[in-house]
């Protein structure tokens, strides 16, 4: 266990290192400094300003610094708001963000797997051909046409949750559902799918033929064994949330990191995009190797310790 | 071996269609046959000659879209075919019991396997989990898994393959079932793993007194085992007797072909005959004996009227039109007369001496 | 019994099998894999009227490029905003009449717009919203299907040759691909993007540089497979070229994954590209493309629901549409999944 931890840690760290590196370097290629934002300045000021970010060192010196900064918590300072240090937008803004993906998460996956799950109890019935209408609508409507009609319909109209800003739980309410509506369907189908598999298999086979009822070859057998690789799918779960929170959030005016970048992209706020970027990559990669451990954990033909015969 | 006469289980005009895409497949095609307390019936026939749907029929296990056209599966008194959920539930597992072909896929990858080998007694008995888990221990000992004590709380895939098939036969029997259905339980496992498998469960049988129905298409393990044999093509019983009446008396000439290629340490030459051709397609079955196409020993009435049974001995009987009075005298293959002269002789020194299994004299052989 | 029934004299004569039986013969109708594949998806209702209805919006998409009602891009100031009117209809929201102040006016009236029609009504710069919307079709399929293009071409050579070289090359370029999949794709797109300028050209590409991994891996895993198998094995012995091997033998057999994986990388290269331009880094005007329309129909959501419905139903509609299709086609060639 200790080996496999230390050997992924090595590659997350070699990972996020290429990332750094890359994200660098691109946008170094691109033209753009703070000064695009600021009005007509003098040459004196200009350079000033340049020497402020750092930006008058030679390109190797600056990913020098850059990289210590990153591991001092320094992400330099935003184009945008020249008083800020990116590190401080990004750690006031993490919260929301957090919160709606995992609300959105828990919304998503619990109910995706009970409708994948009854689908697939009931193959070739009219209760698979609904919940597989509702997952297929799910997967194929974007979240941000599903946002922006919650956002008019049950907000605006009906009047039952906040439509914008950042509150108390109710301001959570509509961007939790249109983030969640991507994980709900990518559950429910895979459930459903994993589930046939397993209700077709010779080991479901030989619990009927132990004589056990319906349910309790479902219960005993089917479940575990289609609910265990569920696992393997919430790292891309969670990239979906991510992409999706870009949007919603903006729409919903939640001030998290998803509407921050947006915002950094459309102000060529270089600093700032670096930054999400690398924080995206990083929560990625942690719930990547988080979901392989727990796999290794819960699945008993996994062993993780290397030592099983 | 102990015998009785009572059948346990009696199937009669057994007739099961499947709906597919292409249309209906006759899968089984008036299939009668009974097996008494204590004896082992083997079948043999081809993949896709019905084995497999005819015992799923005796489990109620059938496919979605089977559909039973006709016959009854009399198991005591109670047509199996009859039955309801609640009632075949019952019987699964608990009187009637089945192994499965594979080992490396029956068994559930999740849970341990002592809890599998206990479920049937909670499933049935209502037994507590630990008064289960006990007995499963013993189980386990029986069937022959080694270290048991420390190996009941491992998963399936910790074992090798002949092992996950003690443990198959473990659940199979922990309820003491009155049938047990075998449905090539070897043919997934090494030469070596077979043998010990088919010893374990002849060994079982002895102790636990329980019929077995071994489906097989290795006439070679059917010697060992089996007390009758009913050999079975495209849907149909073609020819069933006594397993020395199949092996040195068999009268049906796709038997013949069954017979001849198998191999035996008798076998030389360089080439092991084989049957030319493949079995029909059950969508739309011939007119006249299935087998025709492939049998050089066709007659003309073969392509036009379906043999009936034809009575060899009380306990031999055959569908083939070659036992019909009028039908030509044929000569078939060299090995099979061999085997029938063995069989002749065999006949003279039963009389004369009365005693001394023949079966057994077969064990040696091979 | 039997032995007793009276059968015509000749019935026990041996049959000449030269003349009427084959042994040998193949009883089952011989389909090839295609044809099965073909013949599963078509008794698939669903499936087939979501290819009916890509047909439909593909023709509809590529032949405005022909005859279109309006110039997509013609700018109408004194039409804008104009709600839908259907000539001959007069239903409430087909009839060219809004809701202001609480009663119904006719905006066509109002804007002396009397004689002209639009189907879907315009947008805020008079623009003709049916035209616009097939107009914006058009670019949304072509750039999904470029990208899914290259993302093919890309992801099916990386993984045959990843998985043929096996080895410390497979290695390697596996944790390539894990370092890949560790960034969200939509961050990679982004950074793509503002690295070629937005554009329809670089969207396109960042979208087929992003999404490429699934079907190399796939490809990859089932290589390795096929690798192994005998005939593959006889044709290396044979002494054939790899590259020979991977046309004559390989591709032929990965040709059901990458159909189905293919069908399943357009609706995403949809997803994305209206993702992009909505959130304001994808197709910029004059062009069009659904996601643009989304974004400007949303400017107006309150007031003129129209503006944004249509393109919605229109994106909803062809992504469902591929995901049926798609989820047909992967029953189609995998029997086992359905009975």
């Amino acid at each position: 266990m200790a080996k496999y931890l230390a050997k992924r840690i090595f590659y997350l760290l070699l990972t996020l290192f290429i990332v750094i590196t890359v994200t660098f370097f691109m946008m170094k290629l691109l033209p753009g400094t703070p000064l695009t934002n600021q009005a007509k300045l003098s040459p004196q000021e200009q350079h000033l300003i340049l020497k402020q970010y750092g930006l008058t060192k030679p390109v190797w010196q600056q990913y020098l610094l850059y990289v210590v900064g990153i591991f001092h918590g320094n992400f330099g300072t935003s184009f945008q708001f020249s008083d800020q240090p990116v590190s401080y937008l990004i750690s006031s803004r993490i919260g929301p963000s957090l919160l709606l993906g995992a609300q959105a998460m828990i919304i998503g996956v619990l109910p995706g797997i009970l409708f994948g799950a009854l689908g697939a109890i009931n193959k070739n019935t009219w209760i698979d051909s609904g919940t597989t209408i509702i997952s297929i609508l799910g997967i194929s409507i974007p979240s941000f046409v599903l946002a922006v009609l919650l956002q008019y319909y049950v907000g605006l109209k009906l009047g039952w949750f906040p439509i914008a800003d950042w509150g108390g739980f109710s301001y959570t309410v509509l961007p939790t559902l249109a983030l969640a509506a991507s994980p709900f369907a990518d559950t429910a189908r895979f459930i459903r799918t994993e589930m046939v598999d397993v209700l077709n298999s010779d080991y479901i086979e030989l619990a009927t033929a132990k004589g056990m009822s319906k349910w309790g070859v479902i219960y005993h057998h089917a479940l575990r064994n289609s609910l265990i690789p569920v696992v393997t799918i919430i790292g891309p779960l969670a990239v979906n949330i991510m992409t999706g929170s870009m949007v919603i959030e903006n729409i919903f005016s939640v001030p998290g990191i998803g509407e921050q970048f947006v915002k950094s992209i459309l102000t060529n706020d270089y600093p700032t995009i670096m930054a999400v970027t690398i924080v995206y990559s990083v929560m990625l990669m942690v719930v990547l190797l988080l979901t392989d451990i727990v796999y290794g954990i819960i699945d008993p033909r996994i062993r993780l310790t290397g030592n099983s015969n | 071996m102990m015998e009785s006469n009572e059948n346990i289980l009696e199937v009669e005009n057994l007739k099961i269609n499947f709906k597919t895409y292409a249309g209906t497949v006759k899968a089984i095609r008036d299939v009668s046959f009974n097996l008494k307390k204590g004896e082992t019936l083997a079948i043999v026939g081809e993949s896709g000659s019905g084995k497999t749907v005819t015992t799923r029929s005796i489990m109620g296990l059938l496919a979605n879209n089977a559909v039973v056209e006709g016959g009854t599966v009399m198991f005591h008194d109670q047509d199996v075919l009859k039955m309801t959920e609640k009632q075949l539930q019952d019987l699964r597992g608990a009187k009637i019991a089945q192994i499965f072909q594979d080992p490396m896929t029956s068994l559930d990858p999740t849970m341990r396997i002592g809890r599998q080998i206990a479920e049937p007694l909670m499933v049935h008995k209502g037994m507590s989990k630990a008064k289960a888990m006990a007995q499963a221990l013993d189980m386990m000992k029986l069937v022959g898994i080694t270290n048991a004590e420390n190996r009941i709380n491992d998963y399936p895939h910790q074992f090798s393959g002949g092992m996950r098939q003690r443990i198959v036969i473990a659940i199979a029997l922990i309820n003491y079932p009155e049938i047990l259905i075998a449905d090539e339980p070897t043919t997934a496992l090494d030469v070596t793993i077979q043998a010990q498998i088919l010893d374990l469960m002849r060994e079982l049988q002895n102790k636990i007194s329980t019929s077995i129905i071994f489906i097989t298409h290795d006439l070679g393990v059917v010697a060992g085992m089996a007390d009758r044999v009913a050999v079975m093509y495209a849907g149909k019983i073609v020819e069933y007797g006594t397993v020395d009446e199949i092996f040195y008396n068999p009268k049906h000439p796709y038997t013949w072909g069954l017979l001849s290629s198998m191999p035996t340490l008798e076998t030389n030459g360089d080439e092991l005959p084989s049957i030319p051709g493949t079995p029909p397609d059950l969508l739309d079955p011939p007119t006249g004996d299935a087998f025709a196409p492939r049998n050089s020993y066709a007659l003309k009435i073969d392509t036009e009227k379906e043999p009936p049974f034809f009575k060899v001995s009380d306990t031999h009987y055959a569908a083939t039109w070659l036992l019909h009075p009028d039908a030509p005298k044929v000569t078939p293959p060299v090995q099979i007369v061999a085997r029938q002269k063995q069989f002749a002789e065999m006949q003279k020194k039963l009389a004369a001496e009365k005693l001394s299994h023949p079966v057994e004299e077969e064990e040696e052989r091979q | 019994m039997a032995d007793q029934i009276k059968l015509p004299a000749d019935s026990f004569e041996p049959v000449d099998k030269s003349a009427h039986l084959d042994s040998e013969k193949i009883a089952a109708p011989n389909l090839t894999f295609l044809q099965d594949a073909w013949r599963r998806l078509r008794k698939n209702k669903s499936a087939v009227i979501a290819m009916t209805i890509l047909i439909l919006f593909f023709l509809a998409a590529f032949g405005s490029a022909i005859i279109s009602p309006h110039n997509p891009n013609a700018v109408n100031p004194q039409f804008a905003n104009l709600p839908p009117k259907w000539p001959g209809v007069d239903i409430n929201g087909l009839n060219g009449t809004l809701n202001q102040a609480g009663s119904r006016v006719n905006a066509y009236a109002q804007a002396h717009a009397g004689s002209h029609v639009y189907w879907l009504g315009t947008d805020y710069l008079g623009r003709d919203l049916l035209s616009r919307i097939l107009y914006g079709t058009r670019i949304s399929l072509t750039v999904a299907v470029i990208a899914t293009a290259v993302d093919l071409l890309f992801g099916v050579t990386f993984g045959l040759f990843s998985g043929w070289q096996g080895g410390r090359i497979d290695n390697f370029m596996q944790r390539l691909i894990e370092i890949i999949m560790s960034i969200p794709q939509l961050v990679v797109v982004v950074l793509l993007i503002l690295v070629l300028k937005p554009g329809m050209m670089s969207i396109t590409i960042a979208i087929a540089f992003s999404s490429w991994t699934t079907m190399a891996r796939l490809i990859r895993a089932q290589t390795l497979e096929l690798k192994e198998q005998e005939y593959v094995l006889a044709a290396r012995t044979l002494g054939e070229s790899s590259v020979k091997i991977a046309f004559k033998h390989l591709l032929p057999n990965l040709s059901s994954i990458i159909i189905i994986q293919t069908m399943f990388t357009i609706p995403s290269a949809i997803f994305f590209e209206a993702f992009l331009s909505y959130i304001g880094i994808g197709i910029s005007s004059p062009q069009a493309s659904l996601g643009t329309l989304l974004n400007d129909g949303q400017k107006n959501f309150q007031f003129l629901p129209y503006q944004m419905w249509y393109p919605a139903i229109v994106l909803s509609v062809i992504m469902i549409a591929f995901n049926v299709f798609a989820d047909g086609l992967r029953d189609a060639f995998d029997p086992q999944t359905k009975e």
